[in-house]
């Protein structure tokens, strides 16, 4: 094909995507005039509904719950296809020698660190209160343990990381998401349907089964997280064996 | 669409077009975390705070941490 053919080409197809494109935006509902009433209603039922003051978190625990066990479970599917693929016979450990020297980022990487896992802990047990929840605060929870080898070295991030722990919390917390969806079947209600006392609005102690629910994904999504940076850090720090 | 909104959505579409034409893994990287943080001011501006905070999670700590060490790996330790 020639240049020019191409452009021409090019041309033509451009300017059919551009009036297309056009077209679909001069069809979009006025800005913050959102029609979907589904968000409306929702905002007005669920503080009384389910005492949770953070809508979201009623929606993703709760009124889609199925959904949110769904999305659990393609995070556990993939970091689980990371560590099958990544994980092999290691030979010599610590080839990894660089490490950071300055005792002044040291110092306040490792403060960084801590307050980072209070704010990773505060984001998961406000999730149904504040914004926020197990996905957001699972993730900070884990990259509170990235900082420490990014600050500090990989040693240290093996010494403090709960590493035999991983596995074992990835699975509790997927499985453990699923568990509460069956308690509500025993309980005579819809999978996942929400159970228990739904407590005083505002408390810790509200919005009935969707704190188990939250804990639970906080555990998977903090373990996910976890095991994805511990199998490529380990690739950077140990030499392939000979199997 | 008040100032505040404009404004952010202005600087999401240069980061955007910044990321498009970063052409180094690194830089690129860095550009794209960037990036992910416009998006944070973005989603806070118009007042989700909930999908602010996991674009947060990803898009600037989990994302850029994954690449860099492929980025280290690809090229030998």
């Amino acid at each position: 094909m020639t240049r020019q053919t191409r452009i021409g080409l090019f041309a033509v197809s451009a300017a059919g995507l551009a009036a297309l494109l056009l077209w679909a935006v001069a069809g979009l509902p006025d800005f913050g005039h959102y029609r979907g009433p589904y968000g409306k209603v929702l905002n007005s039922v669920a503080v009384g509904e389910r005492h949770a003051t953070n809508v979201v978190a009623a929606v993703t625990f709760d009124y889609r719950g199925f959904d949110t066990l769904g999305e659990e479970f393609i995070l556990f599917a993939s970091v689980m296809g990371v560590a099958l693929l990544l994980r092999h016979e290691r030979g010599e450990r610590e080839r990894l020698t660089t490490r950071i020297h300055s005792d002044a980022v040291r110092l306040g990487g490792a403060g960084f660190a801590a307050g980072l896992l209070a704010l990773g802990l505060y984001v998961v047990a406000h999730g149904y209160l504040t914004p926020g929840g197990g996905f957001q605060g699972g993730v900070v929870l884990a990259s509170a343990f990235a900082l420490v080898y990014l600050a500090g070295d990989y040693r240290s991030y093996r010494a403090l990381a709960p590493i035999p722990a991983i596995d074992f919390a990835e699975g509790a917390g997927a499985g453990g998401y699923a568990v509460v969806g069956v308690v509500s079947l025993l309980l005579g209600s819809a999978f996942l349907h929400n159970f228990g006392p739904l407590g005083t609005t505002g408390t810790l102690a509200s919005a009935g089964s969707i704190p188990f629910l939250n804990i639970a994904s906080a555990l998977e999504v903090s373990a996910a997280f976890l095991l994805l940076f511990t199998e490529f850090l380990e690739e950077l720090a140990v030499t392939p064996g000979d199997g | 669409m008040i100032p505040l909104q404009a404004a952010i959505m202005g600087l999401v579409a240069a980061g955007a077009l910044a990321v498009v034409l970063t052409r180094d893994l690194v830089r690129l990287t860095m550009a794209s975390s960037f990036y992910a943080l416009l998006l944070v001011v973005l989603f806070l501006v118009f007042q989700a705070p909930d999908v602010a905070l996991s674009e947060l999670v990803v898009g600037a700590v989990g994302f850029p941490l994954v690449i860099v060490v492929a980025i280290v790996l690809q090229r030998g330790g």
